[in-house]
């Protein structure tokens, strides 16, 4: 078993306590065979960010379903980017309106996996960047 | 060739950020010769961590332990860091790693690293991938590097060989049985701690260990174990339990056993490396890899026995290379 | 031969007959028709002689076991109360929106509060970027609770407040507004959810751990027995559980577990149980399957009955009573077709009415996008007043009793239930068991279940796994002014400049000291709520004392 395995982080930024759609994500990652680290719930932008180096993910997904992902996205990225961990590729997930998902890919988030995305969909996304994360 | 290794350890490691310590563990499980060179160069800043195994079954209360741990050494000024090793899905391969959730509170702190591994998808295995990710904080100048693991069996009592000091996590109510319990870890045990003191079964837990030692070390009960009851969730008891960690640690170095457990070590990682590439080499020359179906085919047909086969091909070697 | 055996010969005869040469040339769909509790039978017929059952376990509505609802008339003496969910943003918007709907015929008031409101934290505080008023109003201090209520006879209407860890807070500050306003507090009508116990489980905004929480919680119980006697203390969640994936067994039996469990601290505290129980209620979710849901509501009822009369010893039928609220299924409402949320609202609701709810919510068809439009929440009440005035089944009295599937489901789920509450006891009660993961895990596999249907096609979503179009973006979504956080700021800001910051020092000392000890911690909130004390200092003191919960992962 040579191929070298995909690590994901799933982080829950913010206050917000709906884990129900990240721990089925996490679980069906680690079913397709992902190595999956689950942050819990409350965290900073600065914890998921720090998490994210001390694991050496190849992506972040950020679910979050309370509105805040404007703000709270952006920071993540921006965290990344300071401690020269930009190549970490960032998805997300939750409640979040068509309308804002242009302003959080230009700000570097990859994809938007809005409700009722069939898990096949982040696979295909995970396994596209295959090549690009060398594995 | 010399910069570029002094390079590696200096820039990445010794002043190394997250990123770079992080990403040189990844790296280095790739055991390629690349990768060996460059361990060869960090070892002799290696030696100087104090390295603990915490290991016992789910729900024992590893995780919230190792976080309380942290609390303490953080009070002294040491940099910890953390290995956090559970299994792969025999089905699917994938791992769902979930125990720095409990430590993480330390992920903001430049002090602390935590890294979530998974038993499987590691070339060497995951023994030597934890041994070498140890090596590689070790040289980083991490104080203190915690190993926590389920504890069970082969590979994973591999795992908790690695630390100098062990600790067993017992809880009440879990259905062990100590009795029952997998003889590899009670023997590897270095300090046992029987957590969750508050609720209804701790001391008879306690008990239980106390007995089984009693008997093992009859004739000399200095040598007795020291036994912790410790509330990691309430924390109670927790800097107890790091001041009897320090205590043992003198203990063994005063009666040289440090050195000796240390050495222990680097002989089982000699004679690991030793076989591994040993195999490699007649791999190589006998297209081991290639040919053990149709041999054991033979076998199977009763056309050649195992020991003349592989005699055969052995000294089929050593001719041709002329060794001897 | 009796009655039903005569039935089960004619079913027997059916099957082998009739229906067998029917199935030889058209099969049925699926292999399995599943629900809640396993497998749904092709058809139901009377099982068991009637008469004794129906006294025993069916009954007379407002009558133990209460199965049929728990008044004599139910909504043929009063319909149910419509209680639309609201708040966002500041407390003047959220002021708005409550004139807009009960201008618009609904019956009482329920409170959305922000996430740092409901976790303990100040609009200024770090913790607080990004979150404020997004989810619901954020509250800082008793002045923003004024404006909230501002116009609104507290005399008048019944709220409920979606509040939890700082219950205590939100009730001072509800009770200071209805003094200012000249309403004493006998007469105000109410309800905090002061559930913690889900919290942990299911909904993550929670900040003591268990203990002190329970400590606040039957502290409440206690104050408002005495000072408060119309207010429900206590909405006892089964939502949220639904909401996080369990099925509709295991969404009664937690439930009623946390039942279990406050009841018993309550009681530990010296409470009288026929005291404090007639003022506990529920809150339950109305999910699609219309019948199981029925069913499910039907069964609740007589379990709690019972577990308050065999297990605690009651003596006034009251105490026995199990109310509720309801709220529709959000997760059932879809992104895709958003006008198809109308639909299974609608279906749901017909759930919760026949099912005998006391109030509900219905959830607007913008669910899974954004918080709802004026224009949606509306749609949201008709549909409450449709069904209503225009559907008929509010003519009679839990209508759907006697449908032989619907009985002999009551039956299953009330079976199936009692096996998860005598597992918990065994676990060494609620507590106990959510410490140990085991309701987290029951609910994280029905969860992983549920979703694995739906991307197997098992379970449709129309709309998302089947019927699905091409479709545009979705226009005009509520959106919330993102510069609240900096409004609210300089309002925190302006209190503390008002104020006399002396005395919240003081009174903040005390409760402080209060916290220590066992005293009830009601009034030490009160005083400290009317010096204007702001939501973040009182939870971070009462932090101080008890600490904070840290989450118990199950994966």
């Amino acid at each position: 078993m040579s191929e070298k395995k995909i690590r994901i982080l799933i982080g829950k930024p913010g206050l917000d306590g709906h884990d129900r759609g990240a721990k089925y994500i996490a679980r069906a990652l680690k079913d397709e065979g992902y190595e999956v680290i689950y942050t819990g719930l409350r965290q900073t932008p600065q914890s998921i960010a720090n998490t994210a180096i001390q694991e050496d993910v190849d992506f972040v997904g950020l679910s979050l379903l309370s509105g805040a992902h404007n703000s709270l996205f952006p920071k993540v990225l921006d965290l990344l980017k300071k401690n020269d961990a930009e190549d970490i590729i960032v998805f997300g997930g939750g409640v979040i309106p068509e309308d804002d998902i242009p302003f959080l890919k230009e700000k570097g988030v990859q994809a938007i996996f809005t409700p009722g995305t069939p898990i096949k969909e982040v696979v295909e996304f995970i396994e596209s960047k295959r090549d690009k994360i060398g594995k | 060739m010399e910069n570029n290794k002094k390079s590696f350890y200096i820039k990445k490691i010794k002043n190394g950020s997250h990123r770079d310590i992080a990403r040189a563990i990844s790296q280095i499980e790739n055991n390629i010769q690349e990768n060996e060179d460059l361990i060869d160069e960090i070892y002799k800043h290696t030696g100087n961590a104090l390295v603990i195994g915490v290991t016992g079954s789910p729900g024992s209360g590893k995780s919230t332990l190792v976080d309380k741990i942290i609390d303490q050494e953080l009070n002294k000024d040491k940099k910890v860091a953390v290995l956090a090793i559970d299994p792969s899905s025999p089905f699917s391969g994938g791992a769902l790693l979930g125990d720095r959730i409990r430590m993480q509170k330390h992920s903001s702190n430049p002090d602390v690293f935590i890294r979530s591994m998974a038993s499987r998808g590691h070339l060497g295995g995951i023994a030597v991938a934890t041994s070498d990710a140890v090596k590689i904080l070790d040289a980083a100048g991490y104080d203190t590097i915690i190993i926590e693991t389920i504890g069970v069996g082969q590979t994973e009592v591999e795992i908790v060989e690695l630390a100098d000091i062990v600790l067993l996590v017992l809880a009440p109510g879990m259905g062990d049985d100590i009795q029952a319990m997998k003889a590899g870890i009670m023997e590897i045990g270095d300090i046992f701690v029987v957590n969750k003191k508050d609720k209804d079964g701790a001391d008879k837990v306690k008990m239980e260990i106390d007995y089984v030692l009693n008997i093992k070390y009859h004739d000399n009960p200095e040598d007795k174990n020291p036994i912790k009851k410790v509330s990691a969730l309430n924390n109670e008891g927790i800097k107890s339990l790091v001041g009897t960690i320090y205590d043992y640690m003198k203990k063994l170095k005063k009666e040289n056993k440090w050195e000796i457990k240390r050495k222990e070590r680097i002989e089982k990682e000699l004679n690991k490396i030793f076989s591994k590439k040993l195999q490699k080499l007649l791999d190589l020359h006998i297209n081991f890899s290639e040919n053990i179906h149709k041999w054991v085919d033979k076998i199977y047909q009763k056309e050649e026995t195992p020991y003349s086969l592989i005699n055969k091909k052995i000294n089929n070697f050593i001719k041709e290379s002329e060794v001897l | 031969m009796s009655d039903y055996k005569k039935i089960d010969k004619k079913k027997k005869e059916w099957e082998n007959g009739k229906l067998k040469k029917f199935l030889e040339r058209a099969p049925e769909r699926k292999e399995e028709f599943k629900n809640s509790t396993g497998e749904v039978e092709r058809l139901y017929t009377p099982e068991e002689e009637i008469e004794e059952k129906y006294i025993g376990q069916i009954g007379f509505p407002g009558k133990y076991p209460f199965t049929r609802g728990v008044y004599p008339t139910m909504y043929r003496g009063r319909l149910w109360t419509m209680r639309q969910y609201a708040g966002f943003g500041t407390a003047e918007e959220s002021n708005k929106r409550y004139k807009y709907l009960l201008e618009n015929g609904q019956t009482g008031l329920s409170v959305a509060f922000d996430l740092p409101t409901q976790i303990g934290y100040d609009s200024d505080s770090e913790m607080s970027i990004g979150e404020v008023g997004k989810v619901g109003v954020a509250i800082d201090t008793l002045k923003d609770m004024e404006i909230l209520f501002d116009g609104i006879p507290l005399d008048k209407v019944s709220t409920s407040m979606t509040i939890n860890a700082p219950a205590a807070v939100l009730l001072a500050m509800y009770i200071a507004v209805g003094e200012k306003q000249g309403v004493s507090k006998d007469k105000l009508r109410g309800t905090i959810q002061n559930d913690v116990l889900k919290e942990y489980i299911a909904r993550g905004t929670y900040i003591y751990p268990p203990e002190p929480s329970m400590r606040l919680i039957t502290d409440i119980f206690e104050y408002c027995s005495e000072e408060v006697p119309k207010w429900n203390t206590i909405s006892i969640s089964g939502y949220h559980i639904r909401e996080a994936g369990s099925n509709a067994v295991q969404e009664v039996a937690f439930t009623i577990a946390d039942g279990i469990e406050y009841v018993k601290k309550a009681i530990e505290t010296g409470l009288d149980i026929d005291k404090f129980a007639r003022r506990l209620s529920f809150f339950f979710n109305a999910h699609n399957d219309l019948l199981e849901e029925v069913a499910k509501f039907r069964a609740a009822r007589r379990i709690w009955a019972k577990v308050i009369k065999e297990k605690f010893d009651a003596k006034n039928e009251k105490s026995m009573r199990m109310r509720f609220h309801t709220q529709t299924g959000g997760s059932t409402l879809t992104a895709q077709q958003p006008d198809n949320n109308i639909v299974r609202v609608a279906i749901q609701t017909l759930a919760a009415v026949m099912g005998g709810t006391q109030s509900l919510h219905t959830n607007s068809r913008d669910e899974a996008l954004s918080l709802p439009t004026e224009d949606s929440v509306r749609v949201a009440l008709r549909t409450q007043q449709i069904v209503a005035h225009e559907s008929g089944v509010t003519k009679t009295i839990d209508p759907l009793a006697g449908s032989f599937y619907v009985e002999k489901l009551t039956d299953e789920i009330e079976e199936q239930v009692w096996e998860y509450i005598n597992k918990i006891e065994e676990l060494g009660g609620m507590t106990r068991a959510i410490e140990k993961g085991y309701v987290q895990k029951e609910i994280q596999d029905s969860a992983y279940r549920y979703q694995k249907e739906i991307e197997n096609n098992d379970r449709i979503v129309v709309g998302v796994n089947k019927f699905q179009i091409d479709e545009k973006p979705p226009k005009d979504l509520l959106k919330v002014n993102p510069k609240l956080r900096e409004i609210q700021i300089d309002r925190i800001d302006k209190v503390k400049e008002e104020r006399d910051n002396e005395e919240v020092s003081n009174k903040l000392k005390k409760l402080k000291n209060a916290a220590e000890t066992d005293e009830n911690l009601m009034p030490y909130i009160l005083d400290a709520v009317k010096e204007y004390a702001t939501l973040g200092e009182i939870s971070d003191t009462l932090r101080d004392v008890f600490g904070e919960y840290q989450e118990s992962i199950v994966l």
